[in-house]
């Protein structure tokens, strides 16, 4: 076979991400039975996806996928016959078999070593479902898909089915006697008596009469019912096996006689091409006896594809720097003709314009190609909750909301870790045991929930369980025994939920082997914030605890307002805010010394100098007619920043700072403005709720004073 | 001669892998996704062989063949059908249905050829 480029390779990676897919449709499909939604296309659809699966792994000659799933689909195949009813038992069994499948595929994917004592352990459990403890080995040897060669067998007692043939060196002539007649069937199944004949002939030297004596007056005929009967005198260097093989697909449609008449050995002359064959009778060409092939159309339809490309992320990487770039340079375009004093209804502004309309289309579109939804993640977090729930003996159901939600495909990438830890987590530490839980008067069977939604341009997940909520005396106590808070500080509960994020923090009495390993809730703030996210906390005691992540939807840009402040210019995330307004002296009320609030919405804001709080200047004396700014946080915290003046509202490009720079709290990354200049891009968490950041100044912290309306 | 085959299978690598082992032995190979994209298919088109899966959405082989079969124009195209079941039972009620003979998948490309050309010649 000829092969530019080994398409086999690039057949196969397809196949792999096919797997992916159907791998989801498979976890699909059995959730939805799990909670009940079982009907007999969802067994279909289930049955299908490893059915696919297998099939393709033969292809590739994936020797154990092939065996694991022919199992796997065995099973199926007794729920899809409604032999095996779908309890929760067997549906879990099923979903392991389904983790263990994925397993399998990935290492089939990477050549590694198969974990052969694990697919034994989870096919006895298979196996044990259908109560057929003897492994059935219907799953060909035959699958490497090297092209076979058709040699000859010298061995005539070989099984006619056998395939692998043992090249014949000694050339013997068989002369065969065959005589077939067709029934009707063999004309019904779009079987063909002259392609038969034709490649008998091919095999040898053959001479064909055909029997007529059958075939009624033609006003009698009926072209439905074959009259003819072929007679065939076959030399050839070919087996019994291979003649038969001729007519494999007949078998049992047709009178057929095939008998070995005598070989002769040793001819000096190599089996030849017959010419075409020879028909006694001219009248009586074995064309079917229906109306036959009709003629060709002259152009086909191409079948209609689904339009889909597949695209290696560098390429699109590059194109979403690439627009970033031209993002800035448009808007620096923008800023230096509206300087050049020009008319603003001039040919060159309304072409500014359009360019800036452009620009805007091009860069949505563009990061619509990176966004996917995060259904992919939330399964793999399906199973997480199948593996710490077994590990934890706890009965656990994952609840999934929001699984269409599109998120940056970068983002989901880095989501995976955190995510993972909050539910261990959650199962862990969250969901008591079920003898706690029957006794709360809750359901033995605990619930995860996992959810996605986009609000106010981010996207928020949340990963919540139904358990005893946060233990917060115990956390104080803890917090006190580290020496991370004074003995008599005063605490909110939120102040107390925050705790948990501190490094090296864990109340768990026991350290199990899931979570309690080390890895803090802080590494998933530091994991989350790297992402230009936040977590937060909300936990009700006896009803549950949920933790809550908020994350921009790309990490490339970011609708900023440009603000300055002593000189310096800044850009705060435009959907932080909530008002801007112009205080007056009535706004603003002391607290204590440097610490103010400002009323507005029907509550207090904590006043923080913005000038002051990053260091470019002292604390200002007076606010009045000074510029606020109202943030509201994703954890539910509002603060009014204090700012000099705003200077615009732009879409920025989001330079990250990487790790040379010091991370100071406030500064999430930087960005280059219109004009060049690089200004940075604020945070405001850190310093609204910053008393989070500094294990031993809680207490000196502003407090969120009022919610806004 | 360049024989026109119609392949019908509902996974992606399947049709790729057909579509590799027939286009260098000269076929001209169409796809479709299942048994109602493979009628679709046909009403454009007079395959000299059709090959299917059975396992399919919509409609699978078993009603695939039988459509095909209900046809004046497709009445007697040769149809393969793919199967990764070596069953008897399977052949049996694939013959029923109107098949003109199956492959075991996973098959190698030669046996294709060889069994499309065993039916449409």
């Amino acid at each position: 076979m000829p092969a530019p480029h080994d398409p086999m390779a690039e057949i196969k990676a397809s196949f792999f991400h096919e797997c992916e897919e159907l791998l989801d449709v498979l976890q699909d499909g059995l959730m939805a039975m799990q909670n009940g939604e079982e009907d007999s296309e969802t067994i279909n659809v289930i049955f299908r996806a490893v059915h696919s699966i297998k099939g393709g792994a033969g292809a590739f000659g994936l020797d154990g996928l092939v065996r694991f799933s022919h199992r796997f689909e065995t099973v199926l195949d007794a729920l899809r016959a409604g032999t095996l009813a779908p309890s929760a038992d067997v549906l879990r069994t099923l979903l392991s078999a389904t983790d263990h499948l994925a397993d399998i595929v990935e290492l089939s994917r990477d050549d590694a070593p198969l974990p052969e004592t694990d697919t034994l352990a989870i096919c006895d459990a298979i196996d044990q479902l259908i109560g057929d403890p003897a492994p059935k080995t219907t799953h060909q040897s035959d699958i490497d898909f090297e092209p076979e060669k058709i040699t000859l067998n010298l061995d005539p007692s070989d099984p006619p089915k056998d395939q692998a043939h043992v090249p014949d060196t000694t050339s013997k002539i068989r002369h065969f006697r065959i005589t077939f007649q067709p029934f009707a069937e063999l004309f019904e199944t779009g079987n063909e008596p002259a392609v038969l004949l034709r490649h008998l002939h091919a095999l040898g030297h053959a001479s064909t009469s055909c029997d007529l004596s059958d075939l009624p007056p033609f006003e009698k005929l009926v072209p439905d019912i074959p009259h003819l009967r072929w007679d065939i005198t076959l030399e050839t260097q070919a087996d019994l096996a291979e003649v038969q093989s001729v007519f494999e697909f007949v078998e049992g449609l047709c009178h057929l006689n095939i008998e070995l008449e005598s070989v002769s050995s040793a001819d000096p002359t190599p089996a030849h091409q017959s010419e075409p064959p020879q028909y006694r009778n001219d009248t009586a060409a074995p064309s079917r006896p229906t109306t036959g092939r009709q003629v060709k159309p002259g152009r086909p339809t191409p079948p209609v594809q689904k339009p889909v490309v597949r695209v290696e992320l560098d390429r699109v990487e590059r194109l979403v720097n690439l627009v970033g770039e031209l993002v800035i340079n448009q808007a620096m375009l923008s800023q230096s003709l509206d300087q050049s004093g020009l008319s603003p209804h001039s040919d060159a502004m309304h072409g500014v314009e359009e360019f800036q309309r452009l620009t805007r289309d091009i860069q949505d579109s563009v990061m619509m190609i990176r966004a996917q939804p995060v259904k992919a993640l939330f399964q793999r977090m399906s199973r997480i909750v199948r593996e710490a729930s077994g590990a934890l003996g706890k009965d656990v159901r994952l609840r999934m909301l929001g699984e269409c939600c599109e998120v940056d495909k970068t983002v989901i990438e880095r989501l995976a870790d955190p995510l993972t830890h909050l539910i261990r987590n959650a199962i862990d530490h969250g969901l008591e045991d079920p003898a706690t839980r029957c006794a709360a008067g809750k359901p033995a069977q605990g619930t995860i929930t996992l959810s996605a939604a986009h609000r106010s341009g981010r996207v928020h997940i949340e990963v919540g369980d139904d358990g005893a909520g946060i233990d917060r005396p115990r956390v104080r106590q803890r917090a006190i025994e580290k020496q991370v808070i004074a003995a008599d500080a005063v605490l909110s509960d939120s102040d107390i939920d925050a705790l948990l994020f501190l490094p090296g923090f864990s109340t768990a009495p026991a350290v199990s082997d899931l979570s309690g390993r080390g890895v803090g809730m802080d590494v998933v703030r530091t994991e989350i914030q790297a992402l230009g996210g936040r977590v937060s906390i909300q936990s009700a005691p006896g009803r549950g605890t949920t933790f809550s992540i908020s994350l921009p939807l790309t990490l490339a840009v970011l609708d900023g307002m440009v603000i300055s402040v002593a000189d310096e210019t800044l850009v705060l995330p435009i959907s932080l805010v909530i008002e801007t307004l112009t205080l007056t002296a009535p706004d603003v009320s002391l607290l204590r010394p440097g610490c103010h609030v400002v009323r507005a919405r029907d509550g207090f804001f904590p006043l923080i100098d913005l000038g002051h709080h990053l260091g470019y200047r002292p604390l200002i004396e007076t606010f009045e007619g000074g510029i606020v700014l109202l943030v509201a946080l994703a954890d539910g915290t509002s603060a009014a920043l204090l700012i000099d003046d705003i200077v615009d509202q732009r879409q920025v490009v989001i330079k990250g700072l990487d790790d040379r720079f010091f991370r100071a709290p406030g500064i999430a990354a930087a960005t280059i403005l219109g004009d060049g200049h690089i200004a940075l891009i604020l945070d405001p968490s850190d310093f609204v709720s910053g008393a989070f950041d500094t294990p031993r100044v809680p207490h000196t912290a502003p407090a969120p004073q009022g919610e806004p309306a | 001669m360049t024989l026109e085959i119609l392949a019908v299978d509902d996974s992606p690598t399947m049709r790729d892998v057909i579509r590799l082992a027939l286009l260098p032995e000269g076929f001209d190979v169409h796809t479709a996704e299942d048994g109602v994209h493979g009628i679709e298919v046909l009403e454009g088109l007079q395959p000299d062989a059709i090959i299917t899966d059975i396992n399919m959405p919509r409609l699978d082989g078993f009603g695939f063949i039988d459509a095909v079969r209900g046809t004046d124009q497709h009445r007697t195209t040769p149809i393969l059908v793919l199967t990764t079941e070596a069953a008897p039972q399977l052949k049996e009620r694939a013959r029923m249905a109107g098949a003109t003979g199956w492959i075991v998948k996973p098959f190698d490309p030669a046996k294709l050829v060889k069994a499309l050309h065993m039916v449409a010649g």
